[in-house]
Parts: C-alpha cells; sequence; structure tokens
C-alpha cells in the first residue's frame, strides 16, 4: 500500500478502504480506517476553529463546521507547525460561495490570522521612545519588528471582530489595521483607509519623513506613531541619511 | 558517537499546558520535569517568539524537558523535510532538553495531489523496506542533532496484511541498527493490544526494556470494531484507565523505574485534576525504586 492512496481514500468519506488494511480476522478495516479519516479531519477542524473565533461566531457552528471542512480537506497544512495553520483560509473563504453573503468575512479572516502571526512572531528588541525625539532619525531607514502586520479592508474589520467576540454594534466604513505586539499580546488598531501607505513605504526602505508624506489626510500622525512606538515596531535604525 | 548523557529524571512528568504555567511554576506538585510538543513552538519565517516561548524558556530554567516531536513523519516514504529538521534542530539547541522523542508513524505526504501535514499519527507496515527506511531517517535525525533520540511505539487501530515483522520484533530492530532509545506508551500498547487482538502483557514481556527512557501513560475512549467489539481510541482527553494502571505496574515490575509522563491534550482539565493523575503514578514508581 502506497501512502499516496492511504491518503486520498482517508480525505474521501465514500472511498473504499485502501486493500491490504485489514482486521485481526483479515476482514477490510472499515470502521477502523474510519478513526484515521475521523483524527485527521476533526484535528485541523479544530485547528482552524482555534485561529478563527470571530469568523466561527459571524457564521454560526454548523456553518463554520461544513466551510472549515471544505477547507482542510482541500488545503491541509503545508508544514507540521499547526499554530500556523490556515494562511490561505481568508482565500478560501472569499471563493467559498455560500458565504458570499458576507463579503466581510474573510477580511475578519485575515484580521484573526494577523494576530495570531503576530502572537508567535520572533522577538525582537524595540527602539526606545527616547531616541524618536532626535529629529534626525525621522531622516534614516527604520526595521519594522516581525511583529507588526497591517492590512486594509473596506470592511470596518475590527469593530465587526469585536462584534462577533464581545457583542458590541459595529459601525463605520473601511478601515487600514495595523497589529503591534506591545509585550505578549497582539492588538489591532484602526486607522484611516490609506494608512498603510505609509508602512508599505517604510519596509521598501523610505524614511520616516518621507513615508509620513503618503498619509491620507485624515491621519493623525502622532496618534499613527505613538502606535508603532507603544508597540516596539520600530527595532532599528540604520545609519547614515536616506535620500529618497 | 551520539550525546546519550541527557536524561529525563527518574520521577513523573505531564504534557506542558499554558493554562497551567502559573501553577506549575508557583504550587507545590509532583511533577518533576515537563514534556512540550515540539511543533508548538517553532517558526515558519524565523523562531518562535511571544508567549509560548517566553513560558517554555522560564519553565526550562527550572524544569528538565522533554521535546516530544509529532510531525517529522520518520514513517514516511519521502525524504524528512529538511526545513522541518532544521527547525527541530533549532529549538533543541535553544532549550538543550533533558529528552527528545518522536513516534513510530507518518503524519506528511509530499507528493501527488494530496500533499501536505495531515495531523495524525498514521500506521505503516513493518517490512523489511519500511525498517530500511525508518532506520535512515532515525540516523539522519540523529546525526543532525548530533544526540539519541526515543521512538514511541504506535496506537494501533487496524493491521497491514503485507506486515512480515511483528511490532516489538520491529522496534527491537530499529534499536539495533540505529542506537535510538525506545518510549514506552503503555496506553498504545493496551489500545493496540485490545484493537489487534493480542496480549498486551506479552507484548510488555517482550519489549527491550533496557532502550526505554520514557513511560508515557494517557487515556483512550472506546469505540466499536466492524463486529461490534471494542475499538479503543487514543484520545489523551480522561485519565487513564484502570486495566493502563494494572499494565503500567507490571512494566515498571518487569523492567524496573522509568521516568513517566502523564499525557493529557484534548478537554484539557484543571490542574489538579493532572497532578492528581500524576501522584497516581509517582505512587508506582516509588514502589519500584525502594
Amino acid at each position: 500500500m502506497r501512502q499516496q492512496d492511504f491518503i486520498q481514500a482517508a480525505l474521501a468519506p465514500e472511498a473504499p478502504v485502501p486493500t491490504g488494511l485489514i482486521t485481526p480476522s483479515g476482514a477490510p478495516a472499515t470502521r477502523r480506517f474510519d478513526v484515521y479519516r475521523n483524527n485527521i479531519i476533526v484535528g485541523l477542524k479544530e485547528a482552524i476553529a482555534a485561529s478563527y473565533p470571530a469568523v466561527k461566531s459571524l457564521v454560526g457552528d454548523a456553518f463554520f463546521e461544513a466551510m472549515t471542512g471544505d477547507y482542510v480537506r482541500a488545503h491541509p497544512p503545508k508544514t507540521p507547525i499547526l499554530p500556523l495553520y490556515g494562511a490561505d483560509f481568508a482565500e478560501f473563504i472569499d471563493g467559498f460561495a455560500p458565504a458570499s453573503r458576507l463579503p466581510y468575512l474573510a477580511d475578519v479572516a485575515r484580521l484573526e490570522y494577523a494576530l495570531r502571526q503576530s502572537y508567535h512572531a520572533e522577538d525582537t528588541c524595540p527602539v526606545p521612545a527616547a531616541e524618536f525625539s532626535d529629529p534626525l532619525l525621522f531622516t534614516r531607514q527604520v526595521v519594522l519588528a516581525p511583529t507588526l502586520i497591517w492590512l486594509a479592508s473596506a470592511y470596518p474589520v475590527t469593530k465587526l471582530r469585536r462584534f462577533a467576540l464581545d457583542g458590541d454594534r459595529p459601525s463605520g466604513g473601511a478601515e487600514d489595521v495595523l497589529i503591534t505586539r506591545p509585550g505578549y499580546d497582539p492588538i489591532a488598531t484602526a486607522f484611516p483607509p490609506g494608512t498603510i501607505a505609509v508602512l508599505d513605504a517604510l519596509r521598501d526602505g523610505m524614511a520616516l519623513a518621507n513615508a509620513a508624506e503618503l498619509a491620507p489626510s485624515d491621519l493623525d500622525l502622532s496618534q499613527f506613531l505613538g502606535t508603532l512606538l507603544k508597540g516596539g515596531a520600530i527595532i532599528d535604525i540604520l545609519e547614515g541619511d536616506h535620500d529618497d | 558517537m551520539l550525546d546519550q548523557t541527557k536524561q529525563l529524571p527518574m520521577g513523573v512528568g505531564v504534557g506542558y499546558k499554558s493554562k497551567h504555567f502559573s501553577n506549575i511554576s508557583e504550587g507545590e506538585h509532583p511533577v518533576k520535569w515537563l514534556e512540550i510538543h515540539a511543533e508548538n513552538y517553532m517558526g515558519e519565517k524565523g523562531a518562535a517568539g511571544g508567549r509560548p516561548m517566553a513560558q517554555l524558556r522560564a519553565l526550562s530554567d527550572r524544569f528538565p524537558i522533554s521535546v516530544h516531536g509529532v510531525g517529522l513523519s520518520i514513517g514516511g516514504e519521502g525524504r524528512l523535510d529538511p526545513d522541518h529538521l532544521a527547525r527541530l534542530k533549532h529549538l533543541i539547541d535553544e532549550i538543550s532538553p533533558a529528552s527528545f522523542s518522536e513516534h513510530l508513524a507518518w503524519s506528511t505526504h509530499d507528493t501527488g495531489p494530496h500533499s501536505g501535514y495531515f495531523n495524525d499519527l498514521l500506521p505503516l507496515p513493518y517490512t523489511a523496506k519500511t525498517l530500511a527506511r525508518v532506520c535512515d531517517h532515525i540516523d539522519e535525525v540523529q546525526s543532525t542533532l548530533g544526540r539519541q533520540m526515543l521512538l514511541e511505539n504506535p496506537a494501533s487501530y487496524l493491521a497491514f496484511a503485507e506486515s512480515t515483522y511483528g511490532e516489538v520484533e520491529f522496534l527491537r530492530a530499529v534499536v539495533k541498527r540505529t542506537g535510538c532509545g525506545l518510549l514506552l506508551d503503555v496506553n498504545n500498547v493496551f489500545v493496540s493490544a485490545n484493537n489487534l487482538r493480542i496480549d498486551a502483557y506479552d507484548y510488555i514481556d517482550a519489549f527491550p526494556h533496557e532502550a526505554v527512557g520514557e513511560i508515557h501513560l494517557g487515556g483512550h475512549d472506546e469505540d466499536q470494531d466492524e463486529d461490534g467489539a471494542p475499538l479503543l481510541i487514543d484520545s489523551h482527553g480522561r485519565e487513564v484507565a484502570d486495566p493502563v494502571w494494572h499494565l503500567y505496574t507490571y512494566a515498571l515490575a518487569t523492567a524496573g523505574p522509568k521516568p513517566t509522563l502523564i499525557e493529557w491534550d484534548t478537554d484539557v482539565p484543571e490542574w489538579e485534576v493532572l497532578a492528581s493523575e500524576a501522584a497516581r503514578a509517582a505512587l508506582r514508581l516509588e514502589q519500584v525504586l525502594v
């Protein structure tokens, strides 16, 4: 028996048991093979449920069960690091027709995965806030922490997540979201649409002063910088002026 | 030479769950060491960080740690995933654990339309071919890590028509060829013996106890097989069953004392429940220590 045949049969509930898998009396191991079928699917579904509590709450248990069953069969983990399984769950939701009545659902999934990534991200040493009092530093390139993650949504995605978990009524429109990790617990902060252009520019090597010019007019820059600093999001300032 | 100097203390450990962090750190309890699942402390890009790693570092300062892998796929047809082996080496180098163990099973399939990690300990037939492959994989793990590993006997639900070795015979051959040690999971012996209609006590009698560096105890569930007979499932979601305690006592009487772990991975109970399971094991262990 090839392991390929074992897996193929395990992922297809109606497939016959591969030949050569037997009971103690030599009969085909039907119920016994179902143990593996069940373990694989239940375990992977539980891993997704642990990462996506807000998505689960928004669609309800039965819908979530069915959706994740389809997902785990089509997209098994690429690595054995189960805490990070489900990176493409949001894209799957985008294409999952029964969820099309909740157009914001995939963005809630993106936010939940970003929080999880930040939670597990490598520890780094933030630049102390005091060093930012020197205006020269705004002309330098900065290095961003692996715990800092950002995304843009056409929906009030942070409020939708809070609604799903705590029942607060969501309101408002599109948001750009920064996930930072002060200490060990990541937080998501909403900013006006267009804000993440600043972070894209910083990531690509633009100095802080130049990147700030890309900010939307309604962005409160000091609040934005405060969020980055409090979240330990800048871990290095490179030497020498940087000319864009 | 493989480093065989590190070993677990002769006492009882538990599978570490983050909800028990303060109970373990602060309280008085019978637990002498902790076991972690390696894959919960790995990053995909760069090292893992955050609270899980900080807690592990703090615990490893105070307790001997057993790193228990669930994702190497030692019994896989393909080669070991070099990225995963590198992540494992990184973790082992950082934590410097007292023990590293993995399973006689496979969990990853890397070719064809269904490739991925399947998060279960899947069975393999015991043949000359699978023996050679398992030994190659263990050689690679031990030489990469520079230390001996322990291989755990699986919980079986079915048999393979093509098998030409018994499980104990297979494990003995692996030990002889690779110099690895064994992790004797007594609950798995009980579960497999019921499911494959063999005698659990005969299995313990035949087991190469001189190679055993650790014993596992855990809970199982009961289902029904094709004929309505009991089919036991290795679930790690409840107390150790009474007949498994008997089998453990028998194993200790046969083999002498071994570091023993209580595994409880699903429906994880309050600390007091887990600590009382650990105390039950410690009592039995003490009886063979004197």
